[in-house]
């Protein structure tokens, strides 16, 4: 039994502690988040020299060969940072469909994201699908040699930069079934698909997506026809432990920034940490923030591990540091008193994020009911 | 003990909900398109309780009050919030007048509750400061008297509207020897006074609502005094119990809740409503019995105040209670909308002119804003660890 890092984890994380040093103190974010493109390309460009969106694929397809724990430590710095240009997007959630795409596809589309050249987003929400994976009214109708995709899908993270796409359609089957899901890779600008791009309460981008008609060829599909229910659920369960760790870093820093802040500000004659009942309430604070990083290092080690294990870790890991998001993101609000309230400090951004997080591949309820019903 | 409606009551509930019906302002009607308030929207529904002289319920009929009974003013209320009216601006009506009232002198009542009731004057509360937020006693802004003036210096913060605000009742030191709660003092200032800058303050909810109010050598008049000098505290204790007993908001978090399942039934949740989902119709359950629970507590409180008893520090568990159910509906709004929670609503006052998008169903836009904007009650008015300070304190003797 070993939870320590290796000499070459922890440099991974000096790496990016030092990115976020130098790039993401909150006045660049800030100026990153008003800017017109909403993210800062220099940023992507060096995230590509640095090797990190290379980090998750195998030395064949010219990438890092890291495993789940390198891409925690990457997102949990990030999370620190409020990092907004889309690395889970890009390299863990598409990432992780295109590392098990066929020989030709990773080929042709691999190198173009560990270079930075390109920018991936996952089309999977609907409207009326809430946070069931498998409830898809866009549909994929064959036809020769090619696809016509029509339908809708939401709040998709990240979209407005990329220029792939990855979306998740029914070729078959009737609207929550398991079978008859596939996914497709669909260029942006593809004849037929029209997007409504928007900033999110998170400091982030997303759009509405509309497919009209929209021909894909077959080769784009990944996986088997109809089949990739299963794909679909492993790669989301990878992205929601990357998530996790985002999660840990962003709830790291509000600790920290709350203790410091109940350390120094000062009513009644003394500085409000010595209240007790600001005390505990910043010890609750610790135990929900040291349970959330267990969770997260717990569902990145079973990544690997078979469908109910996996399962299973993710959605308890949800649940939990969609607890602590809450209480940690709320609790820092609350003991800043008014100043947690404003723009101007940092512990609304992190709050705001954390509240996202909450909800992103479902929340607690969602995932209670997914891991009750594992067997 | 008796708590079913009389005929009369029922007489009267008809006669307001008519009123309401024929006179709140058609434009402003739809809670959906209602996300920032222009001033005169705002005012335009004060002005037509103002002409019908139901601005003021709850104060003495010989000031402009309406002598309605307490069932009388829970109905209004009620009526109020099933209707969605605008909440009306509260700083001159729910504190400033009462203090006015009870503390001010026969000019002071002549001229500032004309402009209350009104709506002529507009008035902000000059409370906080950076220093002094839960520890309100610890306030430095100054105020010097010399000659027939009082020279008023410092810096005050977390001011509500006073963007919009002709008038500002603030407090002021006077003395700095003793115990600080001893040498504060009330002051009327006029928000168009040589020497006041008003600074903006945006949440993070991405909102203009409060400000900072920077005071250099302003000079007051000293008739503008409320009370006597250094009598300060005595008053601004005063209205923070007035402010309490308004603050739980009962029956517009009855409306909120009964949209809350709206919006409920009208998402999905595999193929079926959400509200028929167990696991979230249970906490829509969960608060609504809690806020029975404050609607009763609040009718035991306004029934004691009615006898003349005074509401006291039972006043703060109204606060404590009544934020965190305000903030539980926020938070579950969030959790119906799901992804749609996520788009940022551009506030109307960095959209003017501009076209903007709105994305999801109408009742999803700024939801998200709504819920982190809410955070705040359980921080402002005496934040609710200082309301069970007052509790533990005043009631329980500890």
């Amino acid at each position: 039994m070993d939870f320590s890092f290796s000499e070459e984890q922890t440099l991974l994380r000096n790496t990016i502690q030092s990115f976020v040093q130098d790039n993401y103190d909150f006045d660049k974010r800030r100026e990153i988040i008003q800017s017109e493109e909403g993210i800062k390309k220099e940023n992507w460009q060096q995230f590509a020299e640095l090797g990190l969106l290379g980090a998750p694929f195998s030395e064949e397809d010219g990438g890092m060969g890291f495993g789940s724990v390198e891409t925690m430590i990457v997102a949990e710095e990030f999370g620190k940072g409020l990092v907004v240009e889309p690395y889970i997007q890009t390299v863990v959630t598409c990432g992780g469909f295109l590392r098990r795409s066929n020989p030709a596809q990773r080929e042709k589309y691999i190198p173009g994201i560990i270079s930075g050249e390109d920018i991936w987003a996952f089309a999977y929400a609907e409207p009326q699908g809430r946070y069931n994976l498998n409830d898809l009214t866009t549909t994929a109708i064959s036809d020769g040699d090619e696809y016509t995709v029509n339908g809708y899908k939401c709040v998709v993270s990240g979209a407005p930069w990329a220029n792939q796409l990855i979306v998740s359609v029914r070729t078959s089957g009737d609207q929550r079934d398991k079978e008859g899901i596939s996914l497709l890779i669909i260029e942006k600008n593809t004849d037929g698909v029209s997007l409504r791009d928007y900033p999110t309460v998170d400091g982030s981008r997303a759009s509405e997506i509309t497919f009209e008609n929209v021909k894909v060829s077959k080769d784009n599909l990944i996986g088997e026809e109809g089949k990739s229910a299963d794909l679909l659920e492993l790669v989301v369960d990878e992205t929601i432990a990357a998530v996790c760790s985002e999660a840990v870093g962003a709830m790291a820093i509000l600790n920290d920034a709350t203790v410091e802040y109940c350390k120094t500000r000062k009513q009644f004659g003394q500085p409000i940490g010595k209240f007790q009942v600001l005390q505990h309430r910043m010890v609750d604070m610790f135990m929900q923030y040291e349970q959330s990083v267990s969770m997260t290092y717990m569902v990145n080690l079973k990544l690997e591990e078979d469908y109910p294990e996996r399962r299973k870790a993710a959605s308890g890991a949800k649940v939990q540091i969609a607890k602590a998001a809450k209480f940690i993101g709320q609790s820092a609000v609350q003991l800043h008193g008014g100043m947690g309230m404003t723009d101007e400090l940092n512990v609304g951004h992190y709050f705001k994020r954390l509240s996202m997080i909450e909800n992103v591949f479902g929340n607690i309820d969602h995932h209670l009911k997914q891991y009750s019903l594992v067997d | 003990m008796d708590i079913e409606f009389t005929k009369e009551d029922e007489n009267f509930r008809l006669e307001v909900r008519d009123f309401i019906e024929k006179n709140f302002p058609q434009n402003i009607k739809d809670i959906d398109k209602r996300t920032d308030l222009t001033r005169d929207d705002m005012f335009s529904w004060h002005k037509a309780l103002y002409k019908k002289g139901w601005i003021a319920p709850h104060w003495p009929k010989e000031y402009g009050g309406t002598g309605w009974n307490i069932t009388q003013r829970y109905i209004w209320d009620q009526e109020c919030a099933n209707a969605g009216t605008t909440p009306l601006i509260p700083f001159g009506l729910t504190m400033l007048g009462p203090v006015i009232i009870g503390f001010g002198n026969d000019n002071q009542k002549d001229w500032v509750l004309k402009g209350i009731l009104s709506g002529e004057d507009w008035w902000c509360q000059g409370y906080s400061e950076p220093g002094a937020g839960s520890d309100l006693a610890s306030l430095r802004t100054k105020a010097e008297k010399i000659g027939d003036h009082y020279v008023v210096n410092g810096h005050k913060i977390w001011t509500t509207l006073a963007q919009f605000a002709d008038w500002m009742f603030c407090l002021v030191r006077t003395n700095s020897d003793g115990k600080p709660q001893e040498g504060i003092s009330f002051l009327l200032i006029d928000m168009k006074s040589e020497g006041i800058e008003v600074k903006p303050i945006i949440t993070m909810d991405g909102g203009h609502e409060v400000n900072e109010v920077f005071l250099e050598d302003v000079k007051v008049p000293v008739e503008n005094l409320v009370g006597e000098e250094n009598m300060g505290w005595t008053i601004a204790k005063y209205l923070l119990g007035n402010e309490r007993t308004g603050i739980a908001g009962v029956a517009r978090s009855k409306k909120a809740i009964e949209r809350l399942k709206e919006i409920a039934g009208s998402e999905y949740i595999d193929g079926k409503n959400l509200i028929n989902d167990s696991d979230f119709v249970r906490k829509i359950s969960e608060l609504e019995v809690d806020l029975t629970a404050l609607e009763y507590t609040e009718l035991r409180t306004l029934a004691k105040e009615s006898k003349g008893e005074g509401a006291g520090a039972e006043s703060s568990i109204l606060k404590i209670k009544g934020t965190e159910i305000q903030q539980r509906i926020t938070e579950l709004t969030v959790e119906a909308i799901g992804h749609y929670s996520n788009p940022y609503l551009v506030p109307a006052f960095e959209r003017q002119g501009s076209n903007y998008l709105t994305i999801g169903p109408d009742y999803s836009h700024g939801a998200a804003q709504n819920y982190f904007s809410t955070r705040k009650t359980s921080i402002y008015g005496g934040s609710n660890e200082i309301q069970k300070n007052i509790i533990a304190k005043m009631v329980l003797g500890l």
